[in-house]
C-alpha cells in the first residue's frame, strides 16, 4: 500500500475473498478520498478482485468532489475487470445528492454491504 | 415630527386615556352586553364585565401613551389574547370576518356616548378632538381584533396543511422486500420532499429492494411533478432499491408524451399490480393459483 500521508490516516481496503471492502468513516477529505482512489485502483490492478464495495453509512456528508471520486473509482475499477458498488447510503445523503443533481447514474448501489456482497456473487456467477 | 404632531393634538388622547379609566366600569357593563361579549362569555355576565374591564385597560394604556393608531402599542399586548380568543369563537360560530369588524365597531357608540356626557358642552372643540381620539382607538381596536382573527386562521391552515402532509404520504409494505406509496393529489415540492424522506426511510427500515410510486391518485402531470418523481426515484436508486412508478393512466401517458417529459430512466407500469409482479418476478418470487383439489375443504 501506498504510505498515507503525515496526520492523515489512509482509509483501510481490507480483501475478502474476491472482493475488497472499503469503509469510509465521517468527513473524508479531499487529500483522503484521492489517496483512497490511488490505493483501490493499484489494489485491483495487482490482486486481480472482481469486485469493490464501498461502504459509506458511515459517512454524512457527500459533496460534489466525492461524488466524482467515487465515480471515477467505479469507472477505473470496471477498466481493470472489477465491478464496484456503493452500500449503505444514508437517505438523508441521497436527498442532498438528488436535490444537488448528483444522480451518479454510473454506479451501482446497494442498501448495505451484505447486499452489495450478494449482488456481487450473484452478477460474477 | 411625531412628538411635535402630539403636542399640537393636545392632551385629546390624555383625556380619553383617564376617562377609560374611571369610567371603566360602565363602559364593561354596556359592553358586556354586546353580541361580541355575550356570545363568547356564555356562562356568567361578570366573566364577561371582567373581560371588558381588561379591554377597556388595555385601551386606556394605549391612549395615555399616544400611539393611538399604533396596532403594535404594547398596550394590547395583554388582551391579545383575550381578543384572539374572541374572534375564534365567533369564526366558529360561523362569522365571517366582516361581522366580526361590524360587531367591534358595535363598541364604539356606548363608549362615545359616555365620553359625550363627561363634557359640559360636547360642542367645543376640545370635546369633538377627544371623541374623535376614542374613535381613532376604537378603529385601532378593530383592527387589532382583525389581525388577530388572521393569525389564528393561517396558524390553523398551517396544521392542517401538516397533518395532510403526514396523512397523505402512507409508505406501505406490500411483500418482503417491496414498498409501495400510493400518492393522491396534486405533487407539489414540499410533499414530493416529504414523500422522498418517508420512502427512503422505509427502504432502509424494510430492507427494501423495490420501491413502487403509484401515482394514479394523482390528477395532472406537468413538467414539475415528473421531475419530483424522478429525483425520487434518483434518491431511491442512490439507496440501493429499484423503483417503478404505476397506475399511469391513458390520459396523463398522453400529457406526458405530448409535454416531451423523459421518462426514460424511469420504470414505469400501467398498474400497481404490475409493478408489483414485475418486482415479485425480479426477485424470484412466483405467485400462482392453488390447486383446485387442494384448496377444497
Amino acid at each position: 500500500m501506498n504510505q498515507p500521508t503525515p496526520g492523515q490516516p489512509a482509509v483501510p481496503v481490507l480483501a475478502l475473498g474476491d472482493v475488497l471492502l472499503v469503509s469510509l468513516q465521517g468527513e473524508l477529505h479531499d487529500g483522503m478520498a484521492e489517496q483512497l482512489q490511488h490505493d483501490i485502483t493499484s489494489r485491483v490492478a495487482t490482486s486481480g478482485v472482481t469486485g469493490v464495495v464501498i461502504d459509506i453509512s458511515g459517512v454524512e456528508i457527500v459533496d460534489s468532489f466525492l461524488g466524482r471520486v467515487l465515480a471515477e473509482i467505479a469507472s477505473t475499477a470496471r477498466l481493470l475487470a472489477a465491478r464496484t458498488v456503493l452500500a449503505g447510503m444514508r437517505p438523508a445523503v441521497a436527498i442532498t445528492l438528488v436535490e444537488l443533481g448528483l444522480t451518479l447514474p454510473g454506479l451501482v448501489t446497494a442498501l448495505d454491504v451484505d447486499r452489495a456482497m450478494e449482488l456481487l456473487s450473484r452478477g460474477g456467477s | 415630527m411625531r412628538v411635535s404632531e402630539q403636542d399640537a393634538a393636545g392632551s385629546a388622547p390624555q383625556i380619553v386615556g383617564s376617562f377609560l379609566e374611571q369610567r371603566k366600569e360602565q363602559i364593561a357593563q354596556r359592553w358586556a352586553d354586546a353580541p361580541l361579549f355575550r356570545s363568547v362569555f356564555t356562562v356568567s355576565r361578570d366573566e364577561a364585565v371582567e373581560a371588558c374591564k381588561a379591554v377597556v385597560e388595555a385601551l386606556s394604556e394605549v391612549a395615555v401613551s399616544g400611539r393611538l393608531e399604533d396596532v403594535r402599542a404594547p398596550g394590547f399586548g395583554t388582551v391579545r389574547e383575550q381578543l384572539g380568543r374572541m374572534s375564534a369563537t365567533r369564526a366558529r360560530t360561523g362569522s365571517t370576518p366582516a361581522q366580526i369588524a361590524e360587531e367591534v365597531a358595535g363598541l364604539r357608540a356606548p363608549a362615545v356616548e359616555l365620553l359625550r356626557e363627561e363634557f359640559a358642552d360636547p360642542a367645543t372643540p376640545q370635546a369633538h378632538e377627544c371623541v374623535l381620539a376614542l374613535t381613532l382607538l376604537l378603529g385601532t381596536l378593530r383592527l387589532v381584533v382583525m389581525e388577530t382573527a388572521l393569525d389564528a386562521n393561517a396558524e390553523l391552515i398551517e396544521r392542517q396543511r401538516q397533518q395532510l402532509l403526514e396523512v397523505a404520504t402512507p409508505v406501505i409494505k406490500l411483500w418482503e422486500g417491496t414498498v409501495a406509496v400510493p400518492l393522491i393529489g396534486t405533487l407539489d415540492s414540499a410533499r414530493s420532499q416529504v414523500v422522498m424522506e418517508s420512502l427512503l426511510e422505509a427502504i432502509v427500515d424494510q430492507r427494501a429492494r423495490y420501491a413502487i410510486l403509484d401515482i394514479t391518485g394523482v390528477p395532472t402531470v406537468d413538467s414539475l411533478v415528473a421531475q419530483h418523481l424522478m429525483k425520487t426515484v434518483a434518491a431511491a436508486r442512490l439507496m440501493g432499491a429499484e423503483c417503478i412508478v404505476s397506475g399511469i393512466r391513458p390520459a396523463i401517458a398522453q400529457t406526458i408524451v405530448q409535454l416531451g417529459i423523459d421518462l426514460g430512466s424511469v420504470l414505469t407500469r400501467a398498474s400497481l399490480s404490475d409493478a408489483l409482479a414485475y418486482a415479485l418476478g425480479k426477485q424470484g418470487i412466483e405467485v400462482s393459483r392453488a390447486d383446485a383439489g387442494a384448496s377444497a375443504r
